[in-house]
Order: C-alpha cells, then structure tokens, then sequence
C-alpha cells in the first residue's frame, strides 16, 4: 500500500521543498503578467458574450419565452457545467499551446457564471422606472439603455470584479495543460522534481491569490 | 435656451479624475497585455479545420469503443464526489463551528480560521498534485483533495452562516439552561440547516466538476480518460464524455435546485 508510507513521503517531500529557490523569482515575473492577462482579459471576454445572453435569460426582457430562453439557459449551464482546465484541453488541442487558449478557456467557463448572475439582477428590477421611460415614447434599445442598465450597472460591476477574483485562482492552473501562464513553470519544475521552484512558485501563487482577493474586496466595497 | 434644456445622463463614476484615470489605465493595460501575447496566428488558423472535426464528432459521439475505460473513470468519478463531499462536509463541521466569532473562544477562532484559509487557498488541482506524490496514483489522493476543498468552502460559509444567526433566539434557549450541545442543536442547527442543506448540494456539484479535472494531474476519475483521448485526436470519445459530464452536472443542478426549493 502507498498509503503506509505516505508520512515518510511528506517528510521528504517537506525537507526538499524548503527553502524555497528565491533566486527563481526572476524567471517567474513574464508568467505572473501572463496568469494576469488570462484572468483579465478572459473575463473581459467573458462580460462581452455574457451580457446579451443574460438579457435574452432574463424573463423580463427575453425576446421569445419559447425559443431564446431555453438555448440562452442551455449555453449558461453547459458553460458552467465544463472545468476552465477541460475547456484548456479542448482549446490546446483545437489552436495549440499559449496564452490565447488559456484567454479564451477563461472566458467560456465565465460566461455561464456571469450571464446567470447578471440575468437573476434583471429579473429582479423595479419595473416602474422602465415603465417611466416608455412613457416618454422611447424605443425599444432606448428602453434598455435608459431604463435597465443603470438599474443593473452596480450588481454588474460587483459581477465582473468577483469573477475576476475567482479566475485569478483558476489561471494560475490552465498551464498544467499547456494553456500558458505559471502553471507552466509549475508542470516543468514537477515534472523536474526540482521542488525549490515548486514551493517557491506556490509562495507567489499564494501571494497573487491573496493580494486579488483584497483588490475584489475593496472594490467591491467600494460599489455596494 | 437650447442648451440648459439639455439632459446627459449622469456617469456611473462621479469623480472626473477617477473615470478618465480608470478608461486611459484600461487602455494602457490592454496595449500592453496584447503587445505582450505571442499568438502563434498560423496554428490558430490551423485550429479551424480541427475544430470542423471536433464539431462533427459530436454527430454522433462514439461511446462504444472506449466504453470499458469511460465507464470505468466516470464510476471513479462519482465515488470520489460522493464520499469527499459526505467526508468534507463532516470534517467542516467542527472546523466551522470553531470559526464563528461569536460560538468560540479567541485562540480556537484564529485556529480554525486558518485551517479554513489554508485549505481554500490552492485550487483541487495543484492540492490533488501534492495528494498523488504522499499516497500514489488513483482515486484516493482524488477523493483527498477534493475532501480538502470541500472543508475549506463549507467551513466557511457555515461559520459565517453562524456569525450572521438571529442571536435572539440563541439567548432563549439559553434562559432555559440548556447545556452547550443542547443549545446548539436547539438554536443554532435549525437556524442555518435550510442554506446548508442548499450549499451542500451545491458542494456536490462543484465536487463533481473538480472530479472530471484531477485526473489531469493523476488523481484518478473520468478527467485521465478525457485527457488521453484528447492527446490521441480521439475527438469522438472525447464528445461522448464531455456529453457525459453535462448530462449529469444537469442532472445534479436540477435535483439540488428541486431539493432547495422542497426544504426552504
């Protein structure tokens, strides 16, 4: 059995790991700007496709109950229901290895996440204000930008700093299969058995996690 | 007269400085962050036809001739979610328990807050990596990691479910001279048993999806089948897992939604 060892293999495994190779940190600044950029502009992309889609979600403001709700509802919960590292694999296999696969992985997983939360808050709208608005004779496009995006505006920046938070977390992984950022460096220095660099990359996994759950936060406060 | 007659919608951000300072920051970024990408365009374009192909293997997926290695990942599967959900949450219990401000004392408090800290910190990825090397290749250092991340987000939420109490009733039952165990069964468990019923259907959920992805690092499940049929261009087998895994990540959101609903 592993299992009756595994003690002695944690005791190795703690004495190669420490100390951490601080010197390493110099190769691991390109692959933090990397993770940062998949998590950013994955969600970027991400609130770009969520954005119809929670409006064609959302009872109140769907075109058609019967036709474009549904597959609006199915796009949300086949995105949600794919890991962002399947969708990696996917991607890696479809455009090759690199950041681009990881960009878009980030963004697929987050739409289901964004357009299902942004959906619930146009649902929940107070409907006077857009009545006020087609009082005055306004179309229908200027309904919503008059009537419901301001409703909704606070509740979607609130969305879009949260999603990042979480993406920030699930970057740091995609590059276990190829799709850029420091989980490249991570899989290599694994692969290596060189586990200096793996507690070193773990420190600043560690330290990007906790310094984009504070940024979230204050923002987050800041809105609400 | 024209002009004062004129409405602009007031800006989302008030201050001038800010909102301009916000808009010229994103667009330094964006500059940089694409200036910095290196797109291999040619392999991308190469992505089109291989995409064409992936497309087409989901008319019809193939589930047949890989049927023994998908069946036998997606029981893995499913035995990991289950008991790393049932071991997780009554692990998290204690721990949440212990990490709500006003049940427990200062020292057990910072204690159990950072259990909770450590143990949401890392993904189940990189946690299932670390479980592979102490205890070996399969489902166990799966199950392991996953049981980790299930403390680290139900403790939490749990002990701040309990924070967030009605501490009205807790002070009647203790008028009575309840015992401790006693208060806590009778004042606290009811108060936040509807939600946790809730979030632990929803834990099952995400332990189902993190279930499909340990794989990759060797954690056992259904994600190391999905893995090697990628690697293999068998994108007919892959299609008849991803299909897999939608089907019952459906099948478990609508049941845990008709179970919310049943108990709230």
């Amino acid at each position: 059995m592993f299992v009756d060892d595994a003690h002695r293999q944690a005791a190795d495994l703690a004495e190669r790991m420490v100390p951490p190779k601080w010197s390493y940190m110099e190769k691991l600044w390109m692959p933090i700007w990397d993770t940062l950029n998949i998590a950013t502009l994955g969600t970027a992309l991400a609130i770009i496709m969520a954005f119809p889609i929670a409006f064609c979600a959302a009872r109140n403001t769907t075109p058609s109950k019967i036709f474009v709700r549904p597959i609006a509802l199915f796009i949300i919960v086949s995105s949600r229901s794919i890991n962002s590292l399947i969708w990696a694999l996917m991607l890696v296999t479809l455009i090759g290895p690199g950041v681009m696969a990881g960009v878009i992985a980030i963004g697929l997983r987050s739409i289901g996440f964004c357009a299902k939360l942004l959906y619930e808050a146009i649902e929940e709208i107070d409907p006077s204000q857009v009545e006020a608005i087609t009082a005055t004779g306004a179309s229908g496009a200027q309904k919503l930008s008059y009537g419901i995006v301001p409703q909704i505006l606070p509740a979607f920046a609130g969305i879009s700093v949260f999603r990042w938070d979480i993406n920030i977390r699930e970057s740091t992984v995609l590059g276990l299969v190829g799709a850029g950022g420091i989980g490249l460096q991570l899989d290599a220095s694994i692969s290596t058995l060189a586990w200096t660099q793996v507690s070193m990359i773990l420190l600043v996994i560690l330290g990007t996690v906790i310094v984009s759950e504070w940024i979230s936060a204050k923002i987050r406060h800041a809105i609400i | 007269m024209s002009t004062s007659r004129n409405w602009k919608r007031p800006p989302f951000i008030k201050n001038p400085t800010l909102r301009w300072g916000l808009v010229l920051g994103a667009a330094i970024y964006l500059a940089l962050a694409f200036g910095t990408m290196e797109v291999n365009w040619s392999r991308v374009a190469e992505g089109a036809t291989r995409g064409k192909r992936f497309i087409a293997a989901f008319f019809p997926p193939d589930f047949s001739s890989r049927l023994d290695s998908i069946s036998d990942g997606i029981y893995e599967s499913l035995w990991m979610t289950v008991t790393s959900t049932v071991i997780g949450i009554a692990l998290s219990i204690p721990v949440g328990l212990g990490a709500a401000r006003n049940l427990a004392y200062k020292p057990v408090y910072y204690f159990c807050r950072g259990i909770l800290a450590v143990s949401r910190t890392f993904p189940e990825v990189i946690l299932a990596i670390f479980f592979v090397k102490l205890f070996g290749f399969g489902p166990f250092a799966g199950f392991l990691a996953l049981s980790v991340g299930t403390i680290g987000f139900y403790g939490k939420l749990l002990a701040e479910d309990i924070e967030d109490m009605d501490p009205v009733q807790a002070e009647a039952i203790k008028a009575t001279g309840a015992r401790w165990l006693q208060w806590l069964n009778y004042a606290v468990q009811p108060q936040v048993m509807p939600r946790m019923i809730g979030l632990g259907m929803y834990r099952l959920d995400i332990n189902f999806r993190e279930s499909a992805v340990v794989g990759i690092v060797g954690g056992g499940g259904i994600g190391a089948t999905l893995l090697t049929s990628f690697d293999r261009y068998e994108f007919d087998s892959a299609a008849a897992i991803l299909m897999i895994i939608i089907g019952i990540v459906m099948m478990v959101e609508y049941s845990s939604g008709y179970i919310r609903r049943w108990v709230q």
